[in-house]
């Protein structure tokens, strides 16, 4: 199933606070087991589901996440 | 190893990211900043409506001292260091010599309401054009989780460790209802960070107190419930349901004074 929006986790920026975790209204983000390169477990997107509500960029105190959504195909104009 | 992104066709369109981690007007560098402080959600927001409003380049910030002591490191915008508690004098000076330019300041609790309340209680009654951003997390967490005067009652602190006694100790210090009695101060707020919603809320909030500077009327102050997971010796999410339960019914978030129409 093609995604219509994901985010993109910026791995070594993750601090593991879960955050994003509490504020996912589909809880779709987890806790995985990697760990980056100053040792804090990281967050992943773990859902095809995402809507791209952007919850979780909004609470991310390391500004780690990003969010893209699928553009809407321009409506044709009404005649 | 398991991949966290996948790339998909539609990513490469122009309008496809809908939210960027890193504007323009904030520096890509990790913060220093404990895993969970609201800091630096504060920061982000800050420079996500800086962005927005396009006024870079004529927004002076002044750093003060405490955790954030470093947010010029993070704030790609002209930046200044202020004494302790003295970030409200600095820009008070900044604003006269340069009435051009849109000055704040980010201070936290310890600086703005112990050592600094005389400096900012002033630059309030006098007036002055700034905007200050006050970061309230009720506990002193640069310097190892002592009693600020911000901290709740019975609130165990490293130098309270039966918690804050009033009869000892006092009352905590509400300084944005202390400031949104004073004639000088122009838009007065209260917001917080621990949810999406209420991120958005500050957001806006912050944009118009950006806007109300342009009014020349007197001060802007935007108060942020914060917290302080390692001050508060909890997780980042026990510390968000801590301000749910104690410190939103102590500091109840909203408007406390707005221009008069």
């Amino acid at each position: 199933m093609a995604r219509k929006a994901t985010v993109l986790i910026d791995k070594e920026l993750c601090k593991g606070c879960e955050l994003c975790v509490i504020a996912c209204p589909l809880e779709g983000l987890v806790l995985s087991d990697d760990l980056n390169l100053k040792g804090y477990r990281i967050v992943r997107l773990d859902t095809d589901k995402c809507t791209g509500c952007v919850n979780c960029a909004l609470v991310c105190p390391d500004s780690a996440i990003s969010v893209f959504r699928e553009p809407k195909a321009a409506k044709p104009e009404a005649t | 190893m398991e991949r966290t992104f996948i790339e998909e066709d539609w990513m490469s369109k122009p309008d496809a990211l809908v939210y960027d981690n890193h504007p323009e007007t904030l520096i890509d560098r990790p913060l220093h900043y404990c895993p969970g402080c609201h800091h630096g959600v504060a920061h982000k927001e800050i420079m996500h409506v800086v962005e927005e409003l396009g006024i870079q380049s004529e927004v002076i910030g002044v750093a003060p001292v405490g955790c954030s002591v470093f947010a010029y490191h993070y704030m790609n915008v002209d930046m200044q260091e202020a004494a302790h508690g003295r970030a409200c004098a600095v820009a008070t000076g900044i604003k006269r010599v340069r009435p051009d330019k849109t000055v704040f300041t980010y201070q936290g609790d310890g600086d703005l309401a112990a050592i600094g309340t005389a400096e900012t209680l002033h630059a309030v009654n006098r007036g002055e054009n700034i905007l200050i951003i006050f970061i309230n997390n009720a506990i002193y967490g640069m310097t190892g989780g002592q009693m600020a005067p911000t901290t709740l009652e019975g609130m165990q602190t490293s130098t309270t460790p039966y918690g804050r006694n009033i009869k000892d100790i006092g009352y905590p210090l509400k300084m944005t209802d202390l400031v949104a009695h004073l004639p000088g101060a122009y838009y007065v707020t209260r917001q917080s960070v621990h949810t999406p919603n209420a991120v958005r809320k500050f957001k806006k909030a912050l944009k118009k107190a950006f806007e109300y500077l342009k009014d020349e009327r007197g001060t802007c102050f935007v108060e942020i419930v914060s917290n302080c997971p390692s001050g508060w010796k909890m997780t980042p999410v026990e510390s968000v349901s801590y301000i749910e339960e104690k410190m939103l019914p102590e500091f109840p978030v909203g408007d406390l004074k707005t221009p008069e129409k």
